[in-house]
């Protein structure tokens, strides 16, 4: 059997599940925070500082980031192994995209710590 | 096994069908988001860190350049968003027939359409 060493969850069903869950969740935050927009016109700092200090929102918000990651890694995986392919590119298709993934592996974990920055550095 | 066998994957002879557009878009549009979430978070972090960093952002977000790239990123969204939420109708069994599916491909195109406009207007 070939094993997916690189794809999230190492099993296709799995990642299937995962990418469904982690959008329900995005949609879900980001209607939240559209809804929270919509809701406020003329929105001022105190008003939206005062979204992202309450504990409940940091939580979404902190699920919302998780989800994030997950997807987008799942996301990114089937994309790149559709396109980037041995018959398209030979041999140098699975350095390509152990590259595309380390670039990627990189600047998520960025996001992530700048985020949890951006919502826990609020005071 | 013959090492090199034919494929017939020549993209200028495939015409791709409005699901195959839906399709395309949906991960064009998922991709765009890794940068996306860039600009995001930058917008996050400029809203929240002090009052006048707030007022510098609403500023900054009445110049042209800047509007066109926090439009381009919330479409990308709100298209990703739709289409997303297409998968997961889908995935509870509805709109699964080819009919269906060229249906539910449009709608998702008017639909984005009609948001990707809507952000528009509430940005200018």
């Amino acid at each position: 059997m070939v094993t997916a060493a690189t794809s999230f969850s190492r099993s296709g069903v799995s990642d299937w599940l995962i990418q469904r869950f982690s959008a329900i969740i995005l949609g879900a935050y980001t209607l939240f925070i559209v809804g929270f927009i919509v809701a406020h016109p003329g929105l001022d700092y105190t008003t939206w500082k005062s979204l992202f200090i309450h504990p409940l929102v940091r939580i979404f918000s902190l699920a919302a980031l998780l989800a994030l990651v997950a997807h987008a890694w799942i996301g990114l995986w089937a994309v790149i192994t559709d396109y980037l392919t041995s018959r398209l590119l030979g041999a140098k298709a699975i350095v390509l995209r152990l590259l595309v993934l380390a670039i990627f592996a990189v600047v998520t974990f960025a996001y992530m710590a700048w985020a949890v920055q951006i919502l826990w550095g609020l005071q | 096994m013959k090492k090199v066998r034919p494929v017939n994957l020549d993209m200028s002879t495939i015409h791709l069908p409005v699901t195959g557009w839906v399709s395309i878009l949906h991960r064009i549009s998922g991709v765009v988001l890794l940068g996306g979430v860039l600009v995001l978070l930058w917008l996050l972090d400029a809203s929240l860190r002090s009052q006048d960093s707030f007022a510098h952002l609403q500023a900054m977000l009445s110049g042209l350049g800047v509007k066109l790239v926090v439009w381009a990123v919330l479409s990308a969204l709100a298209y990703h968003l739709v289409a997303g939420i297409r998968h997961l109708i889908m995935d509870m069994g509805v709109g699964e027939t080819l009919e269906g599916g060229r249906r539910g491909a449009k709608l998702v195109l008017v639909v984005a359409l009609g948001v990707i406009a809507a952000l528009g207007v509430w940005l200018w």
